[in-house]
Parts: structure tokens; C-alpha cells; sequence
């Protein structure tokens, strides 16, 4: 025997990888509301079959545990058992030899403590666990678009009933298409074969190819006024379809144009303004009239306005921006994100030719400012960061889009000082270099690295860390805030001030335009309702059936950008769309939920709403 | 239309397109075996025993969701369909209590006959039937063990009735069916109507059994054993003791029942005309003296307890008279008691319904009033009777035929098609049109109000007065009708409700015949009836006049209200 050999892999070992692969693809794509009890169950028997079997609570543990968790299952447990349970997978977790015990064990405690409803009911032989999410991307579109729906109809060629369907639940169809962070193709059931759809590139298809496609007609006139106070994406979604049911709806926006963080926020790389405008256009020709450069506060009263509407929707975003609260941070060329994309957004553009920029934050409001540096001509760009690059809440796609772009993300490094010049003007930025340490609420944070502190050339300065809302005069005028957020129920009422409604980021603090619109739309149902009516929303788009063949296993087709080095210099779309061929076999990759499973029985469309 | 041409079993067949591939089949006279399929209800492909070939698929299709498209090659027994059928079979199988001899539907299962089909003998898998849960002696009882998750009950409640009371519960291994909300049957608005045990495939969902009380109370000499068959029942009762249509006459059923061992055996119908009488006279009584209007009408159980349960500020539209069985019972416990010199306490009321809410009615305190016992001890249903007649082997066929007992046997046309959608509203305007003009009109001048229209409308002419009538079978048609009636979008004076859709002919307690509804022809051989019928007013039914003359004094007296008129408000739906 020799006395060493080099290990290779046997073949089957390569094929179990990739079934370990593929179970975690599963996992992450999980169905929305299984049994949280059934799922632990599960999972405690995969760790019990990693046991190597020598400590006691590992490899008898894990068994018992998932013994006694098929007892609650099968209601056959009480209140003890899961006491029992809580206590041996606490003695498990403090006493099993390794991780595959001790992990295994906590995973059941977790599991026990989030969901300690769902194994009470199991006591009472109930299971609260329903499969509502029939459609997974459905369910997880904030505004429940039919998106089998439109992928069925860009397969079939039928753009125009494409973007007709979207409108049914989203007024911003060419927007979202260009910069929804697509929470659908989270689940995407696909994943389960290869990968999610594109189902945003998918949308653009539709969108790019649709033509000119007039609104529906308006229900007949109610009389009743409605005033929406932001024309941001989720006003406007709800003055559309206040509008179309019959409402006459005035649309109040403190700033030049409508479009608020749409335009404001977003640059034009990637929602060009034409796109944007055509998109406001044909929302505005639903019938609404809308009044720009009015600040409700300033010019109007809230309280003026609610006696002279019959519901008020306040919609006012998130624009003003937080501040660091470190030295120098008052100086000449220290700016906020928003006050930098507010101007990009008027088309007012901040002169940055030849200087040296930093950004600091890592989310994608600061990757937008990263990335529009670039092209405003700055010398160089330099987004500083005081976690990881892997800890951006940004899409990684865009940190390394800024990257290609030759952008400089500068991560672990914390701003401790803002160094001005004679005339108070900005000269460097001071960072404490960091290290990434303990995981504390579910990220790991920073803590100070034993280094020293670095200087960084800087001639602007640009703070994105996060957005707040101007919501003292209505705070004033007797609508409840919490944090400078505005207090409304999920159904958008707020509490105690009759026909007032809110939503979107300045309820929910900032977050995504699909979010917006979601409010947006739930607010004009409520609101519809709340004025004495029951319009319903729908569209007679005839889906095509489910196709007989599914597309075998098969890549994912992502949208091209332009080149960096091309792209970094203007500020037109840097995205390509998909070409027909694309879109033919991506859209063939749809496994149709709405049909099958789940869909066929209960949930696969709703129709209206 | 657009055509389709595509191949099955190598035969090339046309269809309009959208025709599934197991419609497709059918016309060409290709039987594909279907579980959990029922047709405009249930084509979910959940059993996945209808799968089928397609050249160049890998994946099998269930048929009766896929469409035919053109060009398509299928085979309905191919090796691989052969093999994929068989193994979901025998996986349900693993699911389900197969301890079929004690099952009520032994020898009318779905899932025996697919099983028995494909010659499966023995099992492969380990069996491993969901545990049953306690029934609390509601009249609807789910056996948990024996469903096989084809979610028909769900469908039928959900899109047919609109009470929603199924729902899917759990996930995964222990998805199952359950009551909504985690609630118990008997706290819901169930109404009782039965539709989920007409349409389940197998013998999870049954109406309680009552027979042994009834065969107690046979066996009790001191007892005098009566009992009422509803007008539906008639349409039916034979249907699975191998008689044809033409032996199965009602005067052959009476004398079945008899063979029993009943002392006396009297007609429901007889009480319908009774009903017509009370509440023909309180409809004319609220047209003319402003009361509330429309009237509704009240012999439906699975209808009363669903408008108290879903609408109960409407309770006061229900016609005070009680339902023909209720009205039997009190009518037998009273009248023909002192007629027969008999206690009423040691008389038995069986009544014979193709319902299962009659089961709940006659245990409603308010609606005994004779003797302070139940005036109606026991409803059975149609299967319940048939099951009888089995047990003692009675050779039906050869009995020869009796007539029904006096004095409460005698019956009109008119109460005869109380069993089909309309009837009441006809049997009714019949008698309104006589009570206020004093004249007979002709006996088919209302016909409109016949046929399986689930909500019909039409007004006549009485004395002057239009009266607009509405007629509704099914709940999901009661609701929208009622619906609009709220929104003030129809306005109607009199409207009938039967709960289970075709009316009593369709209802919960009828013989199974799985993927038939059965309501139309039924209902066409109680219209045959009633046409032959030598009297077809109730005001005509000599019995009735009699009854009135010695004892009931006249409709809506006194002695009427006490014994044939109730109070809803009296009792509560468990949610209202």
C-alpha cells in the first residue's frame, strides 16, 4: 500500500454534488406557505442523515427530535412534547460534538420559536399552513401582475394584449420593465430545472414591441374628487385607476415634473426620460389632471385639501436624505444622493469634470451616484463602503456594472471625517479601515480594524446612506408618524382622519417602485370602496393554453449591456433588449403555473379585482 | 369553429379546438378512465389516472385538462400509459381504507371501479390511510380514510353552492381536506345540502345512517310506525334495485315501503298541498296587507339554513309555513292521532327524503308542535331507503303494486313536482290564482317556471295584481340572486329557493350515480306525474279539505299557526 494517494473524486461523488446542488436550488425557490412544522421536520431528518454517529445527541438526538416532530404533525402531540422538544434540541445544541449536531438542533429551535403558532394548531389538530401561492411569481409581485399570463402572450407575439394585461395591476408597465428589482423570479418554480425566467426582460419585450397601446376606457363619472398628494409611482398608480373608475382625481407634485423617484432617483442610463415620460403621458390620459410645482403645506393646506376632496391619498415618497453626523459633513461639496439625482432628474447636471468624487453607502441609490459620476466626466469615482462588497443591499449586478465602468468600490472603511480647505470646501474624505466580524441581525458587521486611518482625495463628496420623509406638515395637521413615517394600515386607511389613505415610501420607509405601485392600486380598491362603489379592474385578453412541451433543461438568457467604456460616458439606456430568438426561448422556459400544479385547482388567474 | 385534426389510439379524429383530449376521446367512443374528473366541475388532473401518450412527449398528460392541438398522436394504452395508471392507482389505493364491504358506497365507488378495471389485485405499497377524525354526529360525516384529495367537495361548495365551507389543508404528505378555518363542521354555515356527498367518487363524504332507529321502532309493538315519502323520492328510489323506469312506479315504491313493515305509509305530497294552502294564503296575505315582500319561500332546510346563516337579516322574508315534512309530522301527531285513537307519543314519524338537511330539520325544537315529542322523529334519505329494501332482500319487482294509506296519502299534481325547481312556485300560483279569483286557471299556464335554469323569473297576472316570480336551484344561484335583490337591481313579490341545483330531484340525498346529475330526468317523471295526476290543485286535494273542515278550521287560523307556521328567529345558525 502506498503511503500516500491523491484523492479524486469518484464519478458518483460528482453526480451526488450536483443533486446536492440541485436540492439547494430547490430549497432557496421553496413553494410560499408550506407547513413550517413539516418543513422542520424534514430538515431535521437531512441533518440526521449527516450525523457521523459518534457524539449521543447527534445521532440520537436528531432522530427523536424528528420523531417528536412527526407527533406534532400527526396530532398526536400536547404542550409537552413541545416542551420535550424545546429541551433536547437546547441540550443538543449545547452538547453535540460538532456542527452537524449543534446547528441541526438550533434550526428546530428557530424553526419552534418563529412559528409557534402553526405547532400549536398542530396540537388542536389544525394545520394553519395553506399552499396560497399557487403561481409563485404572482404571489410575489407586490401588485400580482399575471405573469404566465404576459409570457404567454410574448410567446405567442401578442405584445400589445401583453401590456394591456400588465395594466390591469401595474400602470407602469415600460418603467418596471426597465427597473423593477423582479421579486417574481425570486421562486420562480423553474429553478427547480435550471434557472428563473427573465421575467423582466421578458416584460421589455412586450413593452418594446407593443406599439402605441391606448388605456381603457374610464367607468362612468361618480362625481366624487379624489386628491393624490405625490406623483411618484404609487400616486400615480393610484390616480389611474381611481381614474378609470370613475373618479375625478387631481394629481398635487411638489416638484417640476411627475415621476417622482422614477425620475428623481433613477437616472436616465437606466429609465430613459422619454420612456418615463410616454409612461406618465399614457397614465395621465386615463383622465387625470395633475398640478406640478404645488407643495401641499406650502401652497395648499392639508387641511384645505381634505375638505375639498372627497378622499385624499398621500403618497409623498422618501426625498430628503440621512446625514452621516461626522465632521465636516457641512462643507462646500458635500451633497446628499438625492439632492444630486433631484438635479440629474431636472436635467440640471452637478459639474463633476475632472474631480475626484466619493460616494458613500452601499445600496443602489448609491450605486446610481456611483455610476452617474462616472458619466458626469469625474476624474475619478471612489464608492466607500464599511462592509464587504458582498454585504451591499445594492444588486450585485450593479456594483459590478460600476466596477467595469472603472469605478472604484472601496469596502471595510468606515467615514470618520470630512477634511475641508481654507474656504470650506471638501479636500479629503478620512476613513477607519474595518474588518467584518460577528453576524449580528442576520449581517455581519464591521468593527473598527487595527489599522490606520486613510485619507482620500475627494473634491464632492456624496452621502447615500438611506432616505427620510418630509412628513412634519402633515405630522402638524394630525396624521400619525412613527420615525418620519407616515402610520397606515396594510389596506392604506389611516387611522383616526376620515378618507385619508397613504402608501408607498413614505409609509413604508424607501423601498422598490413595484412596492409603490402595489400600494398605489390597493389604495385606489379601498378608497373606491370607501367612496361608496365597487368598480372592478380587468381586461377581456384571452391567455393562450399552456403548451404541450416544456423546454428541457436550458441557460437563462440575461440582457446584454452596452460596453463599459462606451457606456460610462452618456447617459443613454446601457441595457440591450432581448432579440426575438431570445425572447422565443426564453419565454418557452415558462413552466405555466397558472396551469399547472396548483394553478389548474384554485388561484391560477384572478381575472379582476 | 376552429377545427383541430389529431390522431388517437391511430385513429384521426376532428374537433373544435379547445376540446380536451378525453372529450375528444369520448366522442369517438374511446373511454379513458377518470378518478377525480367530473365534468364543468372538476378537471384539475389532481389524480393523474387519466394520463395518456403523446408521441415525442416524455412527460404523460392527463386528458382531461389538455387539450387536442393539431398534429398531436396519443395513445390511451400505451405500455407506459398502462404502467403510469396502474402505479397511481395503487398509490391512492395506499391511501384509502379499502375495508370496503362496510363501506356505503361498496359497489358504487369510483375508485373500486377504476381499481377493480384494472385488475389490481393485492397491495404493493404499504397502507397508510389519513387517520378519521370524530363526526360529533353531524348528518354530513367525512371519513378522512377514505378520501382520496380529488377536491370535488371543494369545487361543488365553492363554485356550485358559494359557501366555501371544504378547504385544502395542510401541505405536503398531510395535505387533506378540512372544514375552513380550522373550524368544526357543525360551526360552520354548512348547509346540509349534501352536493359534496353526491359528488364524492368514493365513501368519504356520507349523510349519518339513521336506519337502526327506524328498525327499533318497528321492531316496538307498542309503537305505530308512520312514515312520509317526499315527491322527489318517487323519481328515484329504484334507481340502483335494478328496476327499470317502468316498474318503478310510486304505487310499487308504497308498496316496498310497506313490505318494510310501516303501518301506515302516506305521502309528503299530501303535506305540499297542505303547504300551498298555508302559504299560497300568506303570500296573498302580505300582497295585499303590505307585508314583507318578496316572500320566500321556507320547505328548502338546506336553503332556510343558509339564508340564516349568510343573510339572516332576510329571515323575516322566509314564509312563515313550515316545510310539507314538518307539516306531516305535526299534522300526524295531531289530526291523525285523535283520528286513529292512538297517543301521539307512541306514534313513530319516519319521513323518506332525497335530503340530508331534513336530518337537522326535525330535530329543530320550533318546529314540533304536536305533542311536545318530535313531530318528525326520523329523515332518511333515498339511499337510506333503498339500503332498507336490500337488507331485507324484498324483491321489488315482483310486489304488486298498493296505494298509498288514507287519510294522509291522498295528494294533487301540484304537490307531486315540489320535487323539481319551479314546483313550489307553480303548485303555488296555481292555488293564489283560485284563493284570489275564485277560479282554477289552467293547470299549465305557469310551465315557465319549469326547467334547470338556475335562476328564472317570470310574472303573471293574478287578479289584477302582477305577480313577479323567481325561481333559484343551487346556492351560488340563490346568493347572486339575492345579491341582486339587496342592490335593489331586480324586484321580485315571490321567490322559491331550493338549495341543491334541479331542486329536490338533484338533492343530497339521492342515489349516486358518479359524473351524472340526475336532476332533469327526474325532475321530467314527477312533470309526467303531475300531468297524469286527476287532480293537479292542491286546493283541490279532498284529504286537505277534510282536514280543514275537521280540524284546521281554515288556512292561517289559529290552530294552523300553531301547528303548521314557525318562527325562524326561534333558533340560530352556529356563526349567526
Amino acid at each position: 500500500m502506498s503511503r500516500l494517494t491523491i484523492p479524486t473524486p469518484a464519478r458518483a461523488q460528482g453526480v451526488i454534488d450536483t443533486l446536492y446542488s440541485d436540492l439547494g436550488r430547490r430549497l432557496q425557490s421553496n413553494p410560499v406557505g408550506v407547513c413550517p412544522v413539516d418543513m422542520a421536520s424534514a430538515f431535521v431528518n437531512l441533518c440526521h442523515s449527516q450525523s457521523c454517529g459518534k457524539c449521543t445527541p447527534c445521532r440520537i438526538g436528531l432522530g427523536q427530535l424528528h420523531n417528536l416532530l412527526e407527533r406534532v404533525l400527526n396530532g398526536d402531540a400536547d404542550e409537552g412534547t413541545l416542551e420535550l422538544i424545546e429541551k433536547t434540541a437546547r441540550v443538543i445544541s449545547v452538547t453535540a460534538d460538532c456542527a452537524i449536531g449543534y446547528e441541526a438542533a438550533k434550526l428546530v429551535l428557530r424553526s419552534l420559536s418563529a412559528s409557534r403558532d402553526d405547532y400549536e394548531a398542530h396540537l388542536q389538530g389544525n394545520c394553519t399552513a395553506h399552499f396560497d401561492a399557487p403561481v409563485p411569481c404572482v404571489s410575489l409581485c407586490p401588485a400580482h401582475v399575471d405573469i404566465p399570463g404576459y409570457i404567454a402572450l410574448v410567446q405567442a407575439g401578442r405584445y400589445a394584449d401583453a401590456v394591456r394585461l400588465i395594466r390591469k395591476d401595474n400602470p407602469f408597465p415600460s418603467a418596471c420593465a426597465l427597473i423593477c428589482e423582479h421579486p417574481c423570479e425570486s421562486h420562480c418554480r423553474r429553478r427547480l430545472i435550471d434557472d428563473a425566467l427573465n421575467i423582466r426582460g421578458l416584460k421589455r419585450m412586450a413593452v418594446d414591441c407593443a406599439g402605441d397601446v391606448p388605456v381603457p376606457a374610464s367607468a362612468e363619472a361618480t362625481g366624487k374628487t379624489v386628491a393624490v398628494i405625490g406623483g411618484g409611482p404609487s400616486g400615480l398608480s393610484a390616480a389611474y385607476y381611481l381614474a378609470l373608475m370613475g373618479h375625478s382625481v387631481t394629481v398635487f407634485e411638489k416638484r417640476k415634473q411627475l415621476g417622482g423617484m422614477l425620475r428623481y432617483g433613477i437616472p436616465s442610463y437606466r429609465l430613459p426620460r422619454e420612456t418615463l415620460d410616454a409612461e406618465i403621458q399614457s397614465i395621465l390620459s386615463a383622465g387625470i389632471t395633475a398640478k406640478t410645482g404645488v407643495d401641499i403645506g406650502t401652497d395648499i393646506s392639508f387641511a384645505a385639501l381634505k375638505a375639498d376632496f372627497d378622499a385624499v391619498y398621500i403618497s409623498i415618497g422618501a426625498h430628503t436624505d440621512n446625514k452621516l453626523g461626522i465632521e465636516g459633513e457641512t462643507g462646500k461639496g458635500v451633497i446628499s444622493a438625492v439632492q444630486m439625482l433631484r438635479g440629474i432628474g431636472d436635467n440640471e447636471l452637478p459639474d463633476f469634470k475632472n474631480k475626484n468624487i466619493i460616494i458613500v453607502g452601499g445600496g443602489n441609490v448609491a450605486m446610481d451616484c456611483t455610476r452617474s459620476a462616472m458619466r458626469l466626466g469625474a476624474k475619478t469615482v471612489t464608492c466607500v463602503y464599511r462592509r464587504r462588497k458582498e454585504d451591499m443591499t445594492a444588486l450585485p449586478e450593479e456594483v459590478e456594472g460600476a466596477i467595469a465602468e472603472g469605478c472604484e468600490v472601496m469596502e471595510l472603511a468606515a467615514p470618520v471625517r470630512i477634511e475641508l480647505g481654507e474656504n470650506g470646501e471638501a479636500k479629503a474624505l478620512w476613513v477607519q479601515p474595518q474588518m467584518i466580524s460577528n453576524i449580528s441581525r442576520g449581517r455581519p458587521a464591521p468593527v473598527k480594524a487595527d489599522a490606520p486611518e486613510q485619507r482620500l482625495d475627494a473634491d464632492v463628496i456624496v452621502v447615500a446612506i438611506g432616505q427620510a420623509i418630509e412628513s412634519e406638515h402633515f405630522a402638524a395637521n394630525g396624521i400619525e408618524t412613527k420615525w418620519g413615517r407616515i402610520v397606515a394600515d396594510m389596506d392604506t386607511f389611516v387611522k383616526d382622519n376620515d378618507g385619508v389613505f397613504s402608501g408607498g415610501d413614505c409609509v413604508t420607509g424607501p423601498a422598490t417602485a413595484i412596492r409603490a405601485i402595489a400600494a398605489g392600486k390597493t389604495a385606489a380598491a379601498n378608497i373606491d370602496n370607501y367612496l361608496g362603489f365597487h368598480h372592478e379592474i380587468s381586461v377581456d385578453v384571452e391567455i393562450p393554453a399552456a403548451p404541450i412541451a416544456i423546454q428541457p433543461p436550458c441557460g437563462r438568457i440575461n440582457l446584454p449591456e452596452r460596453p463599459a467604456a462606451e457606456r460610462r460616458n452618456d447617459f443613454k439606456l446601457m441595457e440591450y433588449a432581448m432579440t426575438i430568438q431570445q425572447a422565443a426561448q426564453e419565454s418557452a422556459r415558462c413552466l405555466r403555473c397558472d396551469h399547472h400544479g396548483y394553478g389548474s385547482f384554485k388561484g391560477g388567474r384572478e381575472c379582476k379585482w | 369553429m376552429q377545427m383541430v385534426t389529431f390522431k388517437i389510439d391511430n385513429r384521426t379524429a376532428e374537433v373544435p379546438a379547445g376540446t380536451t383530449i378525453l372529450e375528444a376521446a369520448s366522442k369517438l367512443g374511446i373511454a379513458i378512465p377518470t378518478l377525480c374528473y367530473f365534468k364543468n366541475l372538476n378537471d384539475i388532473g389532481a389524480c393523474r389516472v387519466c394520463v395518456v401518450e403523446i408521441e415525442g412527449e416524455e412527460r404523460l398528460f392527463a386528458a382531461c385538462n389538455t387539450p387536442a392541438m393539431d398534429g398531436m398522436v396519443v395513445f390511451t394504452n400505451s405500455p407506459r400509459v398502462r404502467e403510469a395508471r396502474r402505479v397511481n392507482v395503487e398509490l391512492i389505493l395506499s391511501e384509502h381504507d379499502c375495508h370496503c364491504p362496510t363501506c356505503v358506497r361498496s359497489g358504487n365507488c369510483k375508485l373500486q371501479e377504476v381499481a377493480n378495471d384494472l385488475n389490481i389485485l393485492g397491495d404493493v405499497y404499504d397502507m397508510q390511510p389519513e387517520r378519521n377524525k370524530p363526526d360529533g354526529g353531524f348528518p354530513l360525516i367525512r371519513t378522512a380514510s377514505k378520501c382520496i384529495k380529488c377536491m370535488r367537495c371543494v369545487q361543488v361548495c365553492d363554485k356550485v353552492q358559494s359557501l366555501n365551507i371544504w378547504e385544502v389543508t395542510g401541505t405536503g404528505s398531510r395535505t387533506t381536506i378540512g372544514v375552513k378555518n380550522g373550524k368544526k363542521i357543525w360551526d360552520t354555515d354548512c348547509s346540509l345540502c349534501g352536493q359534496c356527498i353526491t359528488h364524492c367518487p368514493t365513501g368519504a363524504l356520507r349523510a349519518r345512517d339513521d336506519t337502526d332507529k327506524v328498525y327499533a321502532a318497528l321492531a316496538d309493538p307498542e309503537i305505530t310506525t308512520v312514515v312520509q315519502i317526499a315527491p322527489a323520492v318517487r323519481s328515484a328510489w329504484a334507481e340502483q334495485l335494478g328496476l327499470s323506469k317502468e316498474e318503478a312506479t310510486e304505487a310499487r315504491m308504497v308498496a316496498a315501503v310497506k313490505a318494510l313493515g310501516f303501518d301506515y305509509v302516506f305521502d309528503t305530497d299530501f303535506a305540499a298541498d297542505l303547504t300551498i294552502m298555508e302559504e299560497g294564503s300568506e303570500f296573498l296575505d302580505r300582497l295585499q296587507n303590505g307585508g314583507t315582500l318578496p316572500l320566500m319561500t321556507s320547505c328548502c332546510p338546506g336553503w332556510v339554513r343558509f339564508l340564516k346563516g349568510q343573510y339572516p337579516e332576510l329571515t323575516d322574508n322566509l314564509s312563515s309555513a313550515k316545510s310539507p315534512q314538518q307539516m306531516f309530522g305535526a299534522v300526524a301527531k295531531s289530526y291523525f292521532a285523535e283520528k286513529i285513537g292512538v297517543d301521539p307519543h307512541k306514534i313513530f314519524c319516519v319521513s323518506v327524503m332525497p335530503c340530508t338537511a331534513k336530518k337537522h330539520e326535525v330535530t329543530i325544537p320550533a318546529l314540533s308542535d304536536a305533542c311536545g315529542d318530535p313531530d318528525v322523529d326520523i329523515a332518511l334519505t333515498t339511499r337510506e331507503l333503498a339500503r332498507m329494501l336490500k337488507a331485507d332482500h324484498i324483491n321489488v319487482k315482483e310486489l304488486p303494486e298498493l296505494p298509498f294509506d288514507s287519510p294522509l296519502g291522498t295528494a294533487t299534481g301540484a304537490g307531486v313536482i315540489f320535487g323539481a325547481t319551479g314546483g313550489v312556485m307553480e303548485a303555488a300560483l296555481r292555488s293564489a290564482y283560485f284563493l284570489a279569483t275564485g277560479k282554477n286557471p289552467d293547470a299549465d299556464a305557469f310551465k315557465d317556471v319549469r326547467g334547470l335554469d338556475g335562476w328564472k323569473e317570470a310574472t303573471y297576472d293574478v287578479a289584477g295584481t302582477p305577480v313577479r316570480a323567481a325561481i333559484a336551484s343551487g346556492l351560488g344561484n340563490a346568493r347572486r340572486l339575492i345579491e341582486a335583490v339587496k342592490a335593489g337591481k331586480v324586484q321580485y313579490d315571490f321567490i322559491e329557493v331550493m338549495a341543491c341545483p334541479g331542486g329536490c330531484a338533484g338533492g343530497g340525498g339521492q342515489p349516486i350515480h358518479d359524473g351524472e346529475e340526475k336532476a332533469g330526468e327526474r325532475g321530467e317523471i314527477l312533470y309526467t306525474l303531475d300531468k297524469n295526476m286527476p287532480l293537479r290543485f292542491s286546493h283541490e286535494n279532498p284529504e286537505i279539505t277534510k282536514l280543514y273542515a275537521d280540524f284546521m278550521e281554515k288556512p292561517l287560523s289559529h290552530k294552523a299557526h300553531h301547528l303548521l307556521h314557525t318562527d325562524h328567529h326561534a333558533w340560530e345558525m352556529p356563526q349567526q
